[in-house]
């Protein structure tokens, strides 16, 4: 009993001490900032670096998650005779949920865990301390291009996705299904608002940019600087940021569309 | 100099502010290390070069790139100026030729160097080696240890190696602090070394496992562990 006590009191006294020093960590990189945007020449390589890591996945998975959203919407819209909204509803359901949602949680898979393994290895090999015995932040030169590169990065996935996807419901919609072509565009241009819908399916988007780089940084930063530590960092990585990403899709989704 | 564990390297992350004292404190150049703000540290450290054990370039980058960083990033050189520096301090480690290549390309030999032309990039007036000649061969191990001495000499900087290579480095330094257990347990020149009567220092020079440092780490009464009757 008291070993469970004890344990339960080491699990939140250390993971207080983890969230501090995130915070910390988090305030450090926004300060060390100015760095990055003065060579901007730094965050465009990670820019294209992280990016175009990302694209197949992205445009893929767009491509697939249209088909599957033109397939299901036109069997449940059908029943109703109202067919022609498919146009409508691929691109809200995009827009506004799928496409932030599922950009970041590829994002985390494909981009995070490459960010959190290179930055744990560079600690590991000691890089990151001759890089402090140069007098050079490694908060500064390394963690915060790749910061910002993530968060440039993360909304221009997630509008390829909606793209990608918004075609791939045409081909199965219209092309395959057969459902009317100037309905489809027609719905879809009347019913998406460029505020209410796309304005915050970007500011998701940057959200989720700034939650899953950040942790991919942290937890490469705070690494153990072994093989095993950095296996365990990676795989917190994903788990951690794709956690983060569900819950605060639904925070800002009340926040959002509650009063609608 | 000292064995593994008499916090050699403690003493040099000490110097450079990675680590903080329990106690005391560390001056350099008559600055307190560690009452100084990071601007402060950063400008101490920009005059001082460390050497890592294993070299610690930067795998993403060619061997040129490496050490054009810290010129790269601490002046507003003209890239024409910044290749010709280069190329100068990897000549005097006797690497200009492998400025193309990748770390992963060069032995360990040749890393440590390159990680010694990029320490030297900013002729600082503080060298700092940490175990230069650990994992070297014979031949490689020699050069190491003259071109530390060279590079001290023609810089005119101040050098600390920590190592535990006891012939090759007493060969070269003007003067040794030993340590063990966290203490300076002997110094002298190594001529006073050589001649030194202490227990600690004779059993080190000669490498024998008998002597104040045991083979055994602590352990219980061998015969009572095994579960015998002792």
């Amino acid at each position: 009993m008291t070993r469970l006590v004890r344990h339960l009191g080491h699990l939140v006294i250390d993971g207080v001490a983890k969230l501090g020093y995130a915070a910390r960590l988090f305030s450090a990189l926004l300060g060390a900032s100015g760095t990055a945007f003065r060579r901007f020449r730094l965050v465009v390589a990670q820019v294209h670096f992280i990016g175009n890591f990302s694209l197949v996945i992205i445009i893929v998975s767009g491509l697939f998650v249209g088909f599957v959203l033109g397939l299901q919407g036109y069997n449940t819209l059908q029943r109703y005779g109202s067919e022609q909204a498919l146009g409508l509803l691929v691109a809200l359901s995009l827009v506004r949920e799928l496409g932030p949602v599922i950009t970041a949680l590829l994002f985390a898979g494909r981009a995070g865990t490459s960010i959190t393994a290179e930055i744990g290895l560079m600690k590991a090999g000691e890089q990151l301390s001759a890089m402090e015995m140069m007098a050079v932040s490694p908060v500064a030169r390394v963690l915060a291009p790749r910061f910002w590169a993530g968060v440039i990065a993360m909304p221009m996935l997630a509008a390829m996705f909606s793209a990608v996807g918004v075609f791939g419901g045409y081909i199965v919609g219209v092309v395959l299904i057969g459902v009317d072509d100037g309905a489809f565009w027609s719905q879809m241009q009347n019913g998406v608002d460029w505020i209410e819908d796309v304005g915050n399916g970007v500011i998701k988007s940057l959200v989720f940019g700034v939650a899953v780089t950040f942790i991919a940084v942290f937890e490469g930063y705070d690494a153990m600087p072994t093989p095993e530590g950095v296996s365990h960092a990676t795989t917190r990585t994903v788990v951690t940021s794709s956690l983060a990403v569900l819950a605060l899709d639904f925070v800002l989704t009340a926040l959002m569309f509650s009063g609608t | 100099m000292g064995g593994s564990g008499s916090g050699k390297t403690t003493v040099l992350r000490l110097l450079g502010g990675q680590v903080r004292p329990q106690a005391g404190k560390v001056v350099v150049d008559d600055k307190d290390v560690h009452a100084l703000d990071q601007t402060g540290l950063y400008a101490l450290r920009r005059r001082m070069g460390m050497l890592f054990q294993f070299g610690a370039l930067f795998t993403d980058m060619s061997v040129f790139d490496n050490v054009a960083f810290p010129l790269r990033e601490h002046t507003a050189l003209p890239e024409s100026v910044i290749r010709d520096l280069v190329l100068m301090k990897l000549h005097a480690v006797g690497l200009r030729g492998a400025h193309a290549l990748m770390p992963a390309e060069i032995s360990g030999g040749m890393a440590r160097r390159v990680a010694l032309a990029r320490a030297i990039a900013l002729d600082p007036q503080l060298i700092m080696y940490d175990e230069p000649f650990a994992g070297l061969d014979p031949i490689s191990l020699g050069i190491t240890a003259n071109l530390i001495r060279r590079l001290n000499d023609a810089l005119g900087a101040a050098s600390i190696v920590v190592t535990h290579d006891v012939h090759e480095s007493l060969a070269i330094v003007d003067y040794v602090y030993f340590l063990a257990e966290g203490r300076i347990v002997a110094h002298g020149t190594p001529d006073e070394i050589r001649a030194s009567e202490l227990p600690y220092v004779r059993q080190f020079i000669s490498g024998s496992p008998e002597g104040p440092v045991r083979f055994h780490y602590q352990a219980d009464d061998y015969a009572s562990d095994l579960g015998l009757p002792s």
